[in-house]
Formats: C-alpha cells, sequence, structure tokens
C-alpha cells in the first residue's frame, strides 16, 4: 500500500515533469512565473525541515527558527546579491557553483576540482539525511498502528534495508529527471515544475497535520500552549537554552543564510533554473512567507507530541508521522509520508543534479581533457552524461553510507548543521569575489582548503568518532591526548556548542587565508580580467586576443550540441551575415560561452584553447597590448610635433620668402642707386671729353681745368665701383679676412699720414693725440686702414672750409682700445644719425655744396668693425660738430704689451 | 639769338659742363643747386628754359616742374636730365609738364640741339 502509494507519487511527479519539459520544448515555459520560482526555492525545506524542525523544537523550543529567519532574511533583504549572481552566470552561461568560483578566479580547473570535492564531502551528510528520513517513517508507517521509535527499528542488513532501496530508487528517478538530454543551458524545466509541485505537496501536508494536532486534538493554540505551559520540564522550552545560546542563533542565523545560496541545490534553483531575474521580485516575499506557513505549526506538533508521548519513548523527530498514528488517521499519515517524501525527493533531486553537473563539468571533463584520446571523441555529450549518471549513483550511495556508518544516532538537525557549515566555507572565496577585485585565485584556494580542513576536523571527525568508527578519546582528549587540539575545543576554545566552535574557527581560517593569500600575491591577467568581470557585473572581456577557424569552432561545437545545435548557434551568432573563415575573438568567446554551458567555463576554456591559436593574455601581453596603445599615443604626439614643426618650417619659408622679396626689393633699389650714382661721374666725364673733343680752339688754362674734372671723376668712379665691391663682398660673407695682431697708433699715423693732403685742401687742422703705450688689437689691417680713411676723409669733407678743426684721439678702455675723430662740421641731427650708416645716405643735404662721396664709407666701415668685434656709433649735436668712434677688442694677451 | 637759359643740377662738374656748353651756344646763363634755389630763380632770372634735373635735393626735378607750371609759366621750355633713365621717369616727367627729356650721360650735341630745337619752337 504505501509503496504503491509512494510510486504512484512518483509517478505523478515525474508526469509533471514530463509535462513542465513539453511545455518548454514547445515554447510556453511553465515555470515562467516568479510563484513557481518562490515554490521551487522551497526545495530549501527538506525533511529535515520537515521532520526535524519539530524533534529540534521537542528540545530546544525556538532553537529551530534561526535556520528559517536566516533565508528569510537574505532573500528578502540580500536579493541584489542573488540578482548580481543571476546576471553574472547569464552572462557567462555558469552552471554551477563551482564553475561560478572557478570562472572568478581565472577559469581556473584546480579551484572548480577543488569546490566541488568540498560539496560533495559536504553534502553527503545532508543526503544522508534524507534517506534516514525517508527510510525510517517508511519503516514506522508499515508498523501501523503500533508506534515505534526509531532505536527500535534496530539494525538490518543491506539487502533488507529500506533506505538502500530508496536510494538506489532516489538515484534512477533523478536520472531520469536530471540527466536525460545533454542542454547548453544546463536548465530543467520539467525539475523545477515537479518541485514546485513537490513544495505545495510538503506544505498542505505539514499544515494538514498542524491544523489537525492543534484543533483536532487539542482545542485550538490556546488549550495547547496552556497545557504546555502547565508541563515544567516543556515549559522550560519558553525560555533560550544554553545550548543554543545567543552565540549558537548568530551562527545559525549566518549559517543558514550562506546555506540559501550556497547548497548547491538552492544555487541550482535560484541561479541556474533562473528563467528571468524579476522573478526575484516576487519570491522575495512570498518565498519567505512560505517558510513562515511551514513554521507555524512546528511548535504546537512539537508541544503536543512531547504531551502525547510524555515518557520520550517515541523520537520526536517523528512527532509529525507518528501524532496522527496514535490518533488512528491512517490517511493522514499516508499524507504525512508522502509529504516527507516530497521533501526528501525534492531535495535529493535536485542536489544530486548539481552536484553531478559539477562533477562532471568541474572534476572529470578538465581531468579528461587532459588525455588525447578522450578530447579526441566525436561524441563528448554521451560521456559527459555517463559521468552524471554516475555520479548521482554515486552520491546517493555515499549518502546511504554515511547514513549506515553515522546517521543512526544523530538528530536530522545536527546532521544537515554539518553540511550548512561545509558549504558556508565557499562564502569568502564567493561573496569576496562577488566584491572585492584583490581576491585571488591563491587566496580563493587557500581559503577553501583551510576552511574545509577545520571542517573535516571540527565536524566531520567527531561525528564519525561518535559512530565509533574512530576512538571516542580523539574528541575527549584530541589526538595523541593533545588537549589543545581537541577537535570540539580547539586551541582551548571551550563552552561552544560544536557548530559554533567549528564556525568560528573555519571563519577565522578560511577568511584569514583567503585575504591574507590574496594580498601577499599579485593578481595576474586573466584573474584580473574575470575579477574585473564579476565585480563590475555587466563589463565585457575585452582583453582577448586570438583567433581560429570557423571551421574547427564548429567542430568542437559539434561534438556537444550535435551538428543541428551547432549551426544553429552559428548562425544564431552571425546575426544574417555570412559566417568568416577566421573566427574573430567575439566568435571564440560565444562558442566558449556555448561550450561552458555543457562544460563549464574551465573546460570550455580548455576545449576552445585546443582549436584557437590563441596567445595567452599574461601580464606580459596585456603590458605589451598597453604598450601599443602607448606607442599609438607616442605616434600621434610625434605627429603633431611633426605637424608642428611643418607649420613653424612652413612660417619660416614664408618669412624667408618675405624677407628674400624684400632683399630683391632692396637689391633693385640698390642696383638703381648704384647706377645713379656710376651715372653722375660718367655724365662729367662724358660732357668734358666731348667738350675736349669738339673745341680745340679752347686756352690752355681751359683745357687743363676739364681734364682734371675727367681725371677726378675718373678716380671718383674707381672709388666707387671698388666700394660697391667692398659692399657686396661684406655682406655676402665672402670677404676675405687676414686676422692678425694690429697696433691701432701705426693704423692712425697712416691713415693720417695719407690723408693728410685732403685737410691741407680743406684748409683744416688735424690733431692727433697718442697714448705712450697702446696694447695690440686682434684684427684686419688693411680693413681697419679704411674705416680710419673713410672717417677722416669724411671729417675733411665736412669740416667749414677754411676754419676745419678735427681731432683725432686714441685710448685704452677696459679690454678695447677706442679711437675718436671729432670735427668742427654741422654736426647730425639725432634723427638722422641712424640713417648715415646705410648705404648711399649722406648727410650734409641742403647745406651748401653736396659733399664728395660715395654715399657707402660709413656703410662698409660699420660692417667691418661689427665684424672685428668693435662698436661703430655716433655723438653729435647739430651745430657743434660730430665725433665719430669705434672700438676693437685687444688681441687675447696683449693687454700689458 | 641769345636766350636766357637756367641750370638746375647738385653736381657742380656737371653744372660746369653745362655752363660751357650753353655759353659756347650764345646763351645767357645761370644757376641753381636744388628745387627752392631754382623756384626763386625762374622768378627773378626770368628765363627762357630751363635745364631740370630731377634727383635734386630738398624738392626733386618733378616738383619744380609741377609747380612752375602751376605757377603759370607755361611759355617757360623745360628739359630735365637724370640719369634714372627709366621709361616711366620720361613718362612721369612729361606728365607733369616737362616739354623733353634727356638722360645723363647724354650726348653734348644731342642735348645742345635738343635746346635749339626747343627754343626753335617757340618762334
Amino acid at each position: 500500500m504505501i509503496v504503491a502509494v509512494s510510486a504512484g507519487y512518483l509517478g505523478l511527479l515525474f508526469a509533471v515533469a514530463y509535462y513542465g519539459d513539453r511545455r518548454a520544448a514547445v515554447g510556453r515555459s511553465l515555470i515562467s512565473n516568479g510563484s513557481i520560482y518562490a515554490l521551487s526555492l522551497a526545495v530549501y525545506a527538506t525533511s529535515w525541515t520537515f521532520y526535524g524542525s519539530v524533534g529540534r523544537a521537542a528540545s530546544t523550543g525556538v532553537g529551530f527558527l534561526p535556520v528559517y529567519l536566516g533565508p528569510t532574511v537574505m532573500v528578502a533583504l540580500g536579493w541584489f546579491v542573488l540578482r548580481k549572481l543571476i546576471r553574472i552566470s547569464k552572462r557567462h552561461r555558469i552552471t554551477s557553483l563551482a564553475d561560478f568560483i572557478s570562472a572568478r578566479y581565472g577559469k581556473s580547473t584546480l579551484l572548480g576540482g577543488v569546490v566541488t570535492v568540498i560539496a560533495v564531502v559536504g553534502i553527503v551528510p545532508y543526503i544522508a539525511l534524507q534517506l534516514k528520513a525517508v527510510s525510517n517513517t517508511f519503516r514506522i508507517l508499515r508498523r501501523y498502528p503500533d508506534i515505534v521509535s526509531t532505536g527500535e527499528l534496530g539494525h538490518v542488513p543491506l539487502l533488507q534495508d529500506t533506505g538502500f532501496y530508496v536510494a538506489l530508487l532516489l538515484a534512477a528517478f533523478t536520472i531520469l529527471f536530471g540527466t536525460r538530454h545533454l542542454d547548453a543551458t544546463e536548465r530543467h524545466e520539467g525539475m523545477v515544475a515537479a518541485i514546485a509541485f513537490e513544495s505545495i505537496v510538503k506544505l498542505v501536508a505539514f499544515l494538514a497535520v498542524g491544523a489537525f494536532v492543534t484543533f483536532g486534538v487539542f482545542a485550538g493554540f490556546g488549550d495547547l500552549f496552556g497545557q504546555a505551559a502547565d508541563d515544567p520540564d516543556i515549559a522550560a522550552l519558553y525560555t533560550l537554552t544554553p545550548e543554543v545560546g545567543y552565540g549558537g542563533w548568530a551562527w545559525l542565523m549566518v549559517l543558514s543564510m550562506l546555506a540559501i545560496i550556497l547548497l548547491p541545490r538552492q544555487w541550482q534553483i535560484a541561479v541556474v533554473e533562473n528563467v528571468d531575474e524579476r522573478h526575484l521580485t516576487r519570491a522575495v516575499w512570498l518565498f519567505p512567507l512560505y517558510l513562515l506557513a511551514i513554521n507555524v505549526f512546528v511548535l504546537p506538533i512539537a508541544l503536543g507530541g512531547l504531551l502525547r508521548f510524555g515518557d520520550g519513548s517515541v523520537d520526536t523527530d517523528t512527532f509529525v508521522l507518528t501524532l496522527p498514528m496514535a490518533e488512528r488517521q491512517p490517511a493522514l499519515a499516508l499524507l504525512v509520508f508522502i509529504g516527507g517524501l516530497s521533501a526528501a525527493t525534492g531535495m535529493v533531486i535536485v542536489e544530486t543534479i548539481a552536484l553531478s553537473t559539477m562533477v562532471s563539468n568541474s572534476l572529470v571533463m578538465p581531468l579528461l581533457l587532459r588525455s588525447r584520446a578522450v578530447a579526441g571523441r566525436a561524441n563528448l555529450g554521451g560521456v559527459i552524461l555517463a559521468i552524471r549518471r554516475v555520479t548521482i549513483v554515486a552520491v546517493l550511495l555515499l549518502g546511504y553510507g554515511y547514513f549506515r556508518v553515522a546517521g543512526e544516532g544523530s538528530a536530522l538537525v545536527s546532521i544537515g548543521l554539518v553540511s550548512f557549515a561545509a558549504v558556508a566555507q565557499f562564502a569568502p572565496a564567493l561573496l569576496g569575489g562577488l566584491f572585492w577585485r584583490g581576491g585571488t585565485r591563491d587566496g580563493a584556494l587557500a581559503g577553501l582548503v583551510a576552511g574545509f580542513t577545520v571542517w573535516l576536523y571540527t565536524l566531520l571527525l567527531p561525528s564519525l568518532a561518535e559512530t565509533g568508527w574512530l576512538p571516542g578519546r580523539f574528541v575527549e582528549d584530541g589526538p595523541f591526548g593533545i588537549a589543545l587540539l581537541r577537535p570540539q575545543a580547539l586551541f582551548g576554545l571551550d563552552g561552544l556548542d560544536p557548530i559554533s566552535h567549528a564556525m568560528v574557527w573555519s571563519a577565522l581560517a578560511n577568511v584569514g587565508a583567503y585575504v591574507g593569500v590574496s594580498l601577499a600575491r599579485r593578481v595576474d591577467a586573466a584573474e584580473r580580467a574575470q575579477a574585473a568581470l564579476f565585480v563590475d557585473e555587466g563589463a565585457d572581456a575585452g582583453l582577448w586576443r586570438g583567433s581560429a577557424s570557423v571551421a574547427d569552432l564548429r567542430a568542437l561545437l559539434e561534438r556537444f550540441l550535435g551538428a543541428d545545435g551547432a549551426r544553429a548557434a552559428l548562425v544564431a551568432h552571425a546575426q544574417g551575415r555570412a559566417l568568416p573563415e577566421e573566427a574573430d575573438a567575439g566568435l571564440v568567446r560565444h562558442v566558449e560561452t556555448l561550450l561552458a554551458g555543457a562544460v563549464g567555463t574551465a573546460s570550455a576554456r580548455v576545449m576552445v584553447a585546443s582549436v584557437v591559436r590563441e596567445e595567452p593574455l599574461g601580464l606580459d601581453e596585456v603590458m605589451e597590448i598597453l604598450d601599443e596603445a602607448s606607442q599609438v599615443r607616442a605616434y600621434s604626439r610625434e605627429l603633431e610635433r611633426k605637424s608642428a614643426e611643418l607649420e613653424a618650417a612652413t612660417a619660416g619659408l614664408r618669412a624667408a620668402n618675405e624677407r628674400l622679396t624684400e632683399l630683391d626689393r632692396l637689391k633693385d633699389d640698390f642696383v638703381s642707386t648704384v647706377t645713379h650714382e656710376l651715372r653722375t661721374p660718367l655724365t662729367s666725364i662724358r660732357a668734358f671729353s666731348e667738350i675736349l673733343l669738339d673745341n680745340p680752339d679752347l686756352d690752355a688754362a681751359e683745357r687743363k681745368r676739364y681734364l682734371r674734372i675727367v681725371a677726378e671723376e675718373t678716380e671718383r668712379l674707381t672709388r666707387l665701383i671698388n666700394q660697391v665691391l667692398d659692399l657686396s663682398k661684406l655682406e655676402s660673407g665672402r670677404a676675405s679676412w687676414q686676422i692678425g695682431v694690429v697696433d691701432v697708433a701705426g693704423v692712425v699715423r697712416d691713415s693720417v699720414a695719407e690723408t693728410a693732403r685732403l685737410f691741407h685742401d680743406a684748409g683744416a687742422s688735424l690733431d692727433v693725440q697718442l697714448p705712450d703705450a697702446l696694447p695690440p688689437v686682434a684684427a684686419d689691417r688693411d680693413q681697419v686702414v679704411q674705416v680710419m680713411l673713410n672717417l677722416l676723409s669724411n671729417a675733411a669733407k665736412f669740416c667749414p672750409p677754411e676754419r676745419g678743426r678735427v681731432l683725432v684721439g686714441v685710448r685704452t678702455e677696459d679690454s678695447v682700445v677706442r679711437v675718436d675723430v671729432t670735427d668742427n662740421g654741422p654736426g647730425i641731427a639725432a634723427a638722422d644719425q641712424p640713417a648715415i650708416f646705410e648705404k648711399f645716405r649722406q648727410g650734409g643735404d641742403g647745406l651748401g655744396d653736396r659733399p664728395r662721396g660715395t654715399g657707402l664709407g660709413l656703410a662698409i666701415s660699420r660692417r667691418i668693425i661689427d665684424h672685428l668685434g668693435g662698436t661703430l656709433w655716433v655723438r653729435s649735436t647739430v651745430g657743434q660738430g660730430a665725433t665719430f668712434s669705434f672700438t676693437l677688442p685687444v688681441a687675447p694677451g696683449g693687454e700689458e704689451g | 639769338m641769345g636766350s636766357r637759359i637756367l641750370i638746375v643740377d647738385d653736381e657742380p662738374n656737371i653744372v660746369t659742363s653745362l655752363e660751357f656748353l650753353m655759353r659756347r651756344s650764345g646763351h645767357e646763363t645761370a644757376v641753381a643747386r636744388d628745387g627752392d634755389e631754382a623756384l626763386a630763380a625762374v622768378a627773378s632770372f626770368r628765363p627762357d628754359l630751363v635745364l631740370l634735373d630731377v634727383a635734386l635735393p630738398h624738392r626733386d626735378g618733378f616738383e619744380v616742374c609741377q609747380q612752375l607750371r602751376a605757377d603759370g609759366w607755361d611759355a617757360l621750355k623745360i628739359l630735365m636730365l637724370t640719369a634714372k633713365g627709366r621709361e616711366v621717369e620720361v613718362a612721369k616727367g612729361l606728365a607733369v609738364g616737362a616739354d623733353a627729356y634727356v638722360t645723363k650721360p647724354f650726348s653734348t650735341r644731342e642735348l645742345v640741339e635738343a635746346v635749339t630745337n626747343l627754343l626753335a619752337a617757340d618762334r
């Protein structure tokens, strides 16, 4: 009867699942609404809840509550964490917790494997709990109408043990549910539908029992609580017991808060099977409501059971079932059994599917992929499914083994909490990875291993010791009698319940190792990229470089998705465009993501790497990319500089051109002026030559006078030509200079001697004042003589006729020798002074006779003095004569000479 | 047949040669060394013809020529002399009222002929 109903119920579940899958296949998802999502989340409520909570309440009163308050707080207030997990997982096709942590830390296969091992080892007691509940309740129910305690059930041989067959049945059922086909999204719509259905069944069953006990057996809450308060033993439950003190409450809250995310089945339902993140908004209130509903009658049933079976003959964990049995309600008892079965099967199915995904994707596949033989097989999809099926069976058998070995003595809740503590070890790596960029692969690995080791030592080993598998002294005295190492009072930390104690030490070890190692090591490029993706969800991985042929990628996809699936996936990616032969980084990443859905991120990376000519993205690579970027920047800066230089050069050329144009104009002016100056003497020469020629009758005096004019003008012409040539040489820099040691006094004496006749003719006096000793100067003697002659002849020219007085003075000033030539001529107005040094600009305009000269003398003189490193200038006031002065630098070493 | 010729030039040797040439042709001469002197000499000496150099201090030959015409010396013959023999100079000189143009260095015979022709044209 019980077996038939159970089988019928499982058949119904399967029908629901099948229907769900059919609906999903035709695109009308049954589970795409928030209520189904919230109900499926209630897979959290297992037989632990269904049976164990009452047991817990019967011994600790409200001590059962924190395990439900934690998830309530987490879902109601921490939903943004859940949403972030969902978003990241969907984006990267992450299929399990192990995959997620591995992906976060640079797609590390090692990390994924470690997480998987911890999950399997940690969950085995939990599976055992379910098997124990189903097995025990089945056997109790079979004894109906007798009520037996679990202890009386005794030990049975393996082949007669219901638990064994329950395990096998659940394995078969799970395989049918979860591994019929391989899906890239790793979602199981039918299973979720069945889980949601189960959640309703277990709630209805539990509420039915609760209502029956409260209102059927007793006369409502008031009656029930009143009777309980009258019993001093039971009344003690209303207060918090030392066993679960405030610290214990806090730890249980924390553990269950983490468990609602970190338990593999919760991850599977909440993250992987999530259809739409908006469903969270309904789950935020519906899921806590469900937990509240299923807990409303926990205390009444516990109190009712205690009142009804006060003598302790009945196991408190079975009150839910035994109360209806004791009240002779076989139908209700059967409903309760089905409810419990629901709770257990739901948990086992989802849990083992999640674990099998982890084992195949994060543990076995990476290992298999290392051997080329397996990697070369055409259909790896079949291999994966086989691995998963084997895993499901193995996990259930492990759970059964634990149940056989350790489960019989412990309460359901204690077993469950051991698992909670195990999965809580994922918290630092996961949450740290979500919100802290600095978390590294090594840090996560160190934290997980440290936390898990502490868990093994402080929780699992003692639980095994209780069963006699390990010597009990190990727990009481510590290994080798070292008291400090007692597993439940490590380093003398005593007075805590085992769970709190284990959590204190494992949290310390885990978080400490995670943070410490993360900080101690630099983050490598792949980790940095993944960290950015996870911490700043929504970012895209840009730092990947590599290429592969589309044909290779298609072949890879075909091995997992089949030919049709592969083609569809590639076409979808191409979005109407033709597929290129060479895949770009985007397509490679797309293929990797698709594969990640089937085999996990780490394995997908390994496989894609096998066909991709990937340039590994090490720190060097990143630096190179950065270098390239900075080189490009440098080039552009260089370009800007060049362009600026070009502009400057253009401006320079324009200026040069303008200057050339100006020079050209100046040259034209010069040529024009020179020709004018040449024509003037030529005019006289020609005129007098013709006059002399045409007038042979001229008297001798007149003839002589005219001939002298011709001679003078010829001389003037010659001088003019010479000076033009001199100036031209000076200006073009082609003048040849013979720089030597020059005695200025000698130059002055020679020049004065040469111009003596000029002064004599002009009737002017010339006085020379030479110092006794003069240092020699470094100069070209002939050029200095020319300057001297120019100044002297100018002075003679501008002196007033017959009363001219010219004074030549020479003296040493600092490191120069200075020569002054002063006349008493008309002087030069200040405004005209600069002009007299220009070519063909003569002084004396409009004042009587125009002076005889070429107009080049001062221009030439100034250029000579400038070239020799001296200065030539004039000081003059109109009407008071003028003084022309120049300096020449003393020759090196000649200052004393 | 002697006429009155005013010689305006700042080069003494050239003035000497021009004086000789004009006197030899039977003309009476006066000399001015710059533009201002030239204007004054025209008023006082009342020449029939001016031999006017272009490149003069202060007031150049073009200005003097223009001023003379503006002052009403219409009958006065003006012959311009310049070392700058470009066509634009010739055109400019004629434009401001000169009657003839001779470039330096000049042929003495051509100059004398030009003077003779200008003076004869009046008769």
